[in-house]
């Protein structure tokens, strides 16, 4: 017989081998899967983990790698603080489209016009955007006590509305002929998030994703606040007790990621993407919960867990491009990588118990 | 730029490298970028047809690989870089959306050739394509006049762009003209593929007493709604979806890439491929009128491939005036045909549709 015994304290060792124990269950259950649709499972998993890190155009593949993982770390880190304090943003996604309409708005707002001021209003104006719209659930918790995670959820759907609306109307390039987007930032050099070596992938969005991995670190391991987010998770009672006010949390938390997730937008919109689009969004809000949780809501963790998500993205498009693997059976596969993830978390607060079930 | 170089001369030295023949002839490599997955059953599976089609039609001249579900913006580009450097000598890229990336890395790129489907911003290496889909919208139309009871014909609309705009204008006119009283019910689905919502909106306009939905959204699950309902009628969009055939799907649209792909792929080989801007219609096959079935009246079924055959020989144009706009102003005069300009950048309806496009 076996059966669950709760550990008198979580371990820590499972805490750290959880995410390595996923990979390779992953890489087990993947290589099966791939098996199964007639490909080879060992070519399979070296193309997708091994050709863009060291294969034959790696050169390429790697600045990819920062372009892709940045907005999910930066996204990231702003989601952990708020998920260690028991506070669900889970429309970053929404955040992140308004970041960029505000970042791209107060861009475009200046064509044509050449001023180095503009770049840095623009970043003002997305972190502005992604706390403006978290703030609507942070303030509707507060005051009436609606429930967050709905709330900011909801809330991606209205800002992909807004998304189209902008697209095909205000922000809509004259010059397109009808066509809905926005005019090209990349060809608008103030407003341009332009990389700061050429094919370096270095970008202003990897360096600010950069910042807010050392500003989480330092805030939770030193400063008053990162005390109260990680006693408000573990303990709500006796954050209470020891003077933590939860409504002044939930605004600092929800606002904090909501800021990033725009900065994320911004810096997608003004550089790597260009434009405004009507499918601009690619899913990065909702990623960047498993990236978070993957990387064990700790900032490294988040690093390391975004660049490894980054290159399950760009190795999955390589192996279905060379091997023919279809897009479904890659998306399967980083599916699993959460699930196992989540499953084996189990063990961090249960262990298994052998032998005969003890009378109570 | 380094960058440029690097990539260039890597792209040659593989496809030097890569798949050549003991006789020194190489195998051409396609590549085909898709914004949606290949099942859709609509665009993209249609675009795959088209592939399939290259590979049968050149047998072992040519290799050709896809990425599917690729979304807009960097990671369209990361994918036809990938594919560039992978040796690809021709790349289709084939969403809107693509069209900046496309220019962005062709510029990098200039030994591979690239095609791009419905944009307008052309290169050295950079070619675009687009079908005349308003063609086959014109026949639909007619059958929809004829075949509505209620006088009211829904239309599931993506986006209002002027391809889209164009099709409710041609089914419109050929609906008013067989049955001056009838009347469009317009939804925005703000979507090209996500049937939920198209089945939502199929649902809506029947309510509304709409007895014929044409869709302008890639999925079947409007046609799944009108089943459903029962005596609605619907018409496949961009591919048969002859599973709904007789009923409720009467006909369809049907995008035909393959003769398109197969020259063009011929073009390279042979090296004869040059920039170019193709918008054909039916007369060049790239639009395709799927089966009439038999729940269309005979007379009603004999009239629509009259008119067919008048669109594909050139005698007849959908936008033939006299034709007015919506807001009573005229567009063309009696006899007089529309210009490509005007349509390929159509952002008004004609007399007699009620709304507004959104904004």
């Amino acid at each position: 017989m076996i059966r669950l015994e709760k550990r008198p304290q979580p371990s820590r060792f499972f805490a750290y081998v959880t995410p390595l124990l996923a990979v390779l269950a992953t890489f087990l259950f993947g290589g099966l899967l791939f098996a199964a649709l007639g490909k080879d499972p060992v070519q399979s998993i070296m193309t997708i983990f091994w050709e863009p890190l060291f294969g034959e155009f790696a050169f390429y593949y790697r600045p990819q790698l920062l372009i892709k993982g940045a907005p999910l770390v930066l996204i990231a880190i702003g989601l952990s603080l708020g998920f260690k304090a028991g506070i669900w943003n889970i429309g970053a996604e929404g955040q992140y489209i308004m970041g960029a309409l505000f970042g791209a708005g107060m861009g475009l707002a200046f064509y044509p016009t050449e001023s180095v001021l503009i770049f840095p209003a623009m970043v003002l104006a997305g972190a502005f955007g992604g706390w403006a719209w978290a703030m609507i659930p942070a303030l509707l918790k507060v005051k009436f006590g609606t429930n967050e995670i709905l709330v900011s959820l909801m809330l991606v759907y209205v800002a992909e509305q807004f998304l189209a609306s902008m697209s095909l109307g205000l922000l809509k390039n004259p010059e397109g002929f009808g066509f809905p987007g926005s005019r090209n930032l990349q060809q608008y050099a103030s407003a341009h998030n332009a990389e700061i070596i050429a094919g370096s992938g270095m970008h202003w969005g990897v360096v600010a994703a950069l910042i807010a991995v050392i500003f989480a670190y330092v805030l939770l391991a030193r400063h008053r606040l990162g005390f109260a987010v990680r006693v408000t998770g573990e303990a709500p009672r006796a954050a209470r007790f020891s003077g933590v006010n939860p409504s002044r949390l939930l605004l600092f938390c929800l606002g904090t990621s909501g800021m990033l997730a725009g900065l994320a937008g911004l810096f997608e919109v003004s550089g790597p993407a260009g434009q405004v689009s009507i499918d601009f969004n690619v899913g990065y809000g909702f990623t960047a919960i498993i990236v978070a949780f993957l990387g064990r809501l700790h900032p490294i963790g988040i690093v390391l867990a975004g660049l490894l998500m980054a290159l399950t993205y760009i190795g999955g498009d390589i192996a279905q491009s060379q091997l023919g693997l279809p897009a479904a059976a890659i998306q399967v596969f980083q599916g699993m990588l959460l699930f196992f993830l989540l499953a084996l978390d189990l063990f961090t607060n249960y262990r298994l118990q052998f032998g005969r079930t003890e009378a109570a | 730029m380094k960058i440029k170089t690097l990539l260039a001369s890597a792209a040659v030295a593989l496809g030097l490298a890569a798949g050549a023949y003991a006789d020194g002839h190489e195998k051409t490599k396609v590549g085909f970028v898709f914004v949606g997955p290949i099942g859709d059953g609509g665009w993209t599976y249609e675009h795959n047809k088209g592939r399939l089609a290259v590979e049968e039609a050149l047998g072992d001249a040519v290799e050709t690989v896809y990425v599917e579900n690729v979304a807009e913006g960097p990671d369209s580009e990361r994918v036809m870089t990938q594919m560039a450097l992978d040796g690809a000598d021709l790349i289709f890229t084939t969403s809107f959306g693509y069209m900046d990336p496309t220019i962005n890395i062709a510029a990098k790129f200039p030994d591979v050739k690239f095609e791009h489907a419905t944009g307008y911003k052309r290169s050295d290496n950079v070619s675009t394509y687009s079908a005349r889909f308003y063609e086959g919208r014109a026949i639909q139309g007619h059958i929809a006049g004829k075949m509505t009871k209620s006088n009211i014909i829904g239309y599931i609309a993506s986006y209002p762009i002027p391809e889209v705009i164009r099709g409710i204008n041609a089914a419109y006119i050929h609906a008013a003209k067989v049955n001056p009283d009838v009347e469009f019910k317009i939804i925005w689905a703000y979507t090209w593929f996500d049937p939920a919502k198209e089945a939502d909106a199929a649902r809506a306009l029947i309510e509304q007493g709409a007895d014929v939905v044409l869709q302008h959204t890639d999925s079947t699950a409007p046609q799944a709604a009108a089943q459903e309902a029962g005596n609605v009628v619907t018409f496949g969009q961009a591919s048969d979806m002859g599973q709904y055939a007789p009923f409720p799907r009467v006909s369809s649209i049907i995008d035909d890439w393959a003769p398109y792909y197969i020259a063009r792929t011929q073009a390279v080989i042979d090296g004869t491929w040059e920039s170019t801007d193709t918008w054909d219609g039916i007369g060049a096959g790239m639009v395709a009128i799927g089966e009439i079935s038999d729940a269309v009246p005979a007379d009603v079924k004999e009239e629509a491939l009259a008119m067919k055959a008048a669109i594909a020989d050139g005698s007849y144009h959908p936008f033939t005036g006299p034709l007015k706009k919506q807001d009573g102003s005229d567009w063309l005069a009696d006899g007089e045909v529309a210009d490509d300009g005007t349509l390929a950048g159509m952002n008004f309806y004609v007399e007699g549709l009620t709304g507004e496009i959104p904004q």
